[in-house]
């Protein structure tokens, strides 16, 4: 092609290598991509180790993905079957115990690593202008996360499968007017039946899938700005930056061993600690059991679902307390990023990482007055965080001057 | 001094992935050993028949692991038939000894070692091929009264299971 | 710093949930030999176990997630797993005249449900169904302690206290009334010399084969797992040292 393109709409099919690599790279440019994008691409030198929690996070989906692929081969989607066949994943299949336990714990910890990325990201200003479509599609894994972890927990169909999943989807009858059609059309059913667990286990692959798809996104949006780092100051110049390879791939090949040493002492000794026993019975229309809880990580939201007296009240503010981390990016005002120059909101945001476990512990605590109460300003704290501290202590506070990335680490090795 | 550390440098870089490489690929393991027949398929029963019901000349097809099991009551012409076929015109050349324990009793698995089709023969009214046998339908083979092939693609006799006679009319199959 | 508090608050995290699920009543502890890093079922103690579950339990509660070859694990042999099998019937078919007819079991079979459907057990039972057993040990918060706690649990009630018709009084039951007479006592069974069939030693012995029912793939778990972690430390040994290494230079 010869013709003139002021535009530069044409693709530059000339590649910087040669042979076989170049012959390829010239057609489909992979290589040039990777290259640029994950060896020499250049991160602030000053980052910590809460920066491997991304790389750990999309482990654990890959990890995930996979066992879910084998587990896939052997389950039968169906009220009848469901639970005979975890059964025999568990009792009969080769090694299907440890394919098993690891889908199983792997989401835990997924959600666990997923959690530090985010207070990361909270902590040090990562949202921040002009990394907020970075955060928009983080929070918008989180959410399909969230349904993917539903959905996969009605699978086994055992009791806390089935009445998470009468409990989750009876939300959507708050909706007033349509609820209760849309409450039919999702269960395919008048309750959670045969139809049901067979549609959350489609939906359950799609989530999944939905979830790769935004990790693109995701690094995209990443790798047009550059990662953030603890000053919250971007790179002034080639000195303060590394490359990605072999300078971060190493740091957070360490820092994943150590987190899987921890998923494999807990997946090999302790592989239920984090499920609830009720889930080894058999899913019984007619029994709810005692004291319904739903998985770990739902905590935080459970409590707050239930701290609001009104049933639409309750779903409204559940929903909404994931709304506002999507907005959180314009809320907060403050032109200093980092919270190691913000004297405040770092108090601000300390207290909101502490809230989250107050709630975490309130939801897998029955309904009665005092931790309702409890819940009740965890909530409230929940939405003052964003919806008043965030624009106010932005406006307020005097943060400090943030110090380069070269003073930075000037300063921390002296 | 650096100079000093360059190669031990280099040792525990390429130890590390080695390793890395190592249990990564060991993952594999598990999930690969997952695809196999699992522990209830591996079990699966032995299956007894009784052979009082077969009269002589027909035949009953018998389910084991999941695959047909051709029994078939040969009558005194089809054994002679099988004992006397010259071993030239075999194309997998084995006796007729050595393919029952009985010569009234011939077991084989009804599938054609082309590509796995369910021969015809087992009915009366089935075509039984040219040798009085089977015949397989999809790419035509032809099998004799030992179940041996003797025309067409497949390239090995009938496969013969294992099988002992727990009682002169009773066999017990695996 | 903050890497510490972040390192405390994943542990109490996990810790929420013991709590959470924390049963009012006190259950005691008791050692098992499948605790620990090696842990491993104690086979006789479970072949025992497998007794009274087929002379009492079985009478009443199903374990359809067992199948009689199973017991191989168990240390039974071939020819001993074929007789039991072979004491129950089992309903097969249709025969080539179409007809279900009854056989006995093989040891491919699942272990066989003492009645036909739920509504008989129910009807046989006060109107309370007999749990299946094959995941009793996974199913209750507190486990192998709760079961031997339970079976061991029935005392006379408190004064005070009365237990109505058809239920019992157990002191580590949820609200300490069960359907369940107890189903144990001292010499109940009958054990092989050596073995004194006290309660306390049927209760440890039926809870040791439930266990294993529950989990039989533990010791395998728990033999793979010291082999993965120490796979891990090694490679954790090394990519710190690459780590150093290579970050050396990083001014």
């Amino acid at each position: 092609m010869s013709f003139n393109d002021p535009h530069g709409y044409k693709k530059n099919l000339s590649s910087p290598y040669t042979g076989v690599k170049g012959w390829i790279d010239s057609r489909l440019p992979l290589i040039r991509m990777m290259e640029a994008e994950y060896l020499k691409f250049p991160v602030p030198k000053s980052l910590n180790y809460f920066w491997s929690f991304g790389g750990i996070a999309m482990f654990c989906l890959i990890g995930l993905i996979l066992s879910g692929i084998f587990l896939g081969m052997h389950y039968k989607p169906s009220a009848a079957e469901a639970f005979n066949s975890v059964e025999r994943i568990m009792r009969d299949v080769q090694f299907g115990w440890l394919v098993r336990y690891l889908h199983m714990n792997l989401a835990s910890f997924f959600f666990i690593a997923t959690y530090i990325h985010i207070f990361r990201a909270l902590y040090f200003g990562s949202y921040k202008a002009p990394r907020e479509l970075v955060f928009i599609f983080g929070m918008l894994m989180f959410l399909l996360m969230m349904g993917t972890a539903f959905l996969g927990y009605t699978l086994p169909w055992g009791q806390m499968s089935y009445w998470g999943a009468t409990v989750i989807t009876n939300l959507f009858s708050a909706i007033p007017v349509v609820g209760d059609s849309i409450l039919l059309t999702l269960l395919g059913d008048f309750t959670v039946s045969d139809a049901t667990v067979n549609r959350f286990y489609v939906l359950h692959w799609l989530l999944a899938f939905a979830i790769v798809g935004l990790v693109v996104f995701h690094v995209i949006t990443l790798h047009m700005t550059g990662s953030n780092n603890p000053t919250g100051m971007e790179p002034q110049n080639w000195d303060e930056t590394l490359s990605f390879h072999p300078y971060m791939t190493i740091k957070d090949t360490k820092a994943m061993v150590l987190f899987f040493i921890l998923v494999a002492f807990i997946l090999f000794y302790y592989p239920n600690i984090m499920g609830h026993s009720d889930n080894y019975i058999r899913a019984n229309a007619l029994v709810t059991p005692a004291h319904i809880v739903p998985e770990w990580y739902f905590l935080p939201f459970y409590a707050i679902l239930r701290a609001i007296p009104d049933k639409l009240g309750g779903v409204l503010a559940m929903f909404g307390s994931i709304a506002v981390l999507f907005i959180l990016p314009w809320l907060d005002t403050s032109k200093v990023r980092s919270c190691l120059y913000r004297p405040i909101w770092r108090i601000c945001v300390l207290l909101f990482a502490l809230n989250f476990f107050v709630l975490m512990y309130m939801g897998a605590k029955p309904a009665s007055d005092i931790y309702v109460l409890i819940s009740r300003i965890g909530t409230a704290y929940w939405f003052l965080f964003f919806l008043v501290l965030a624009p106010l202590v932005g406006y307020l506070e005097t943060p400090r001057q943030p110090v380069t990335i070269s003073n930075y680490i000037r300063d921390k090795k002296a | 001094m650096s100079e000093n550390n360059k190669p031990r440098r280099d040792f525990i870089k390429l130890a590390s992935m080695t390793l890395g490489g190592v249990g990564a690929a060991s993952l594999a393991i598990p999930f690969i050993s997952s695809m196999q027949p699992g522990k209830d398929a591996l079990a699966l029963a032995s299956t007894e028949i009784d052979l009082t019901p077969i009269p002589e000349g027909e035949s009953l097809t018998v389910v084991w692991r999941g695959k047909p099991v051709f029994i078939r009551h040969r009558s005194q012409e089809e054994i002679q038939i099988a004992q006397e076929t010259k071993i030239e015109d075999l194309i997998d050349i084995e006796e007729d000894s050595v393919r029952v324990q009985n010569d009234k009793w011939l077991i084989v698995l009804g599938v054609c070692t082309h590509l796995g089709c369910v021969p015809l023969g087992q009915k009366t009214t089935d075509s039984k091929g040219d040798y009085g046998g089977w015949f397989c339908p999809c790419h035509g083979s032809h099998y004799d009264t030992s179940g041996r092939i003797r025309k067409g693609p497949a390239p090995k006799n009938l496969e013969v299971p294992p099988y002992v006679f727990l009682s002169e009319n009773r066999i017990k199959i695996g | 710093m903050i890497k510490k508090i972040l390192l405390a608050i994943l542990f109490i995290n996990f810790y929420t949930f013991t709590f959470a699920s924390e049963a009012k009543i006190e259950i005691p502890k008791y050692d098992w030999s499948w605790k620990g890093f090696f842990g491993t079922y104690d086979r006789s103690a479970a072949q025992r176990g497998f007794k009274v579950y087929k002379e009492v339990c079985s009478g009443c509660h199903s374990m359809n997630l067992l199948s009689y070859r199973n017991l191989e694990d168990l240390g039974f042999s071939e020819d001993q797993i074929k007789v039991i099998a072979a004491s129950s019937l089992i309903e097969d078919g249709p025969n080539a005249e179409g007809e279900m007819y009854e056989r006995d079991a093989l040891p491919s079979d699942r272990f066989v449900d003492p009645y036909p459907n739920a509504n008989a057990a129910r009807a046989s039972n006060n109107g309370a169904y007999p749990s299946d057993l094959s995941l009793i040990v996974k199913a209750r918060p507190k486990g192998a302690d709760y079961i031997k706690a339970l079976l061991m649990g029935y005392v006379e009630p408190p004064q005070g206290v009365t237990v109505p018709e058809g239920m019992y009084y157990n002191a580590y039951m949820e609200g300490h009334q069960i359907a369940m007479p107890a189903p144990l006592i001292d010499g109940s069974i009958d054990y092989d010399e050596g073995t004194e069939p006290t309660l306390d030693q049927l209760a440890t012995d039926v809870t040791t084969f439930m266990a294993w029912a529950a989990e039989p793939y533990l010791e395998d778990r728990k033999r793979l797992g010291v082999k993965v972690i120490l796979f891990l430390l090694v490679l954790f040994v090394l990519t710190y040292i690459s780590k150093e290494r290579i970050w050396r230079d990083v001014k």
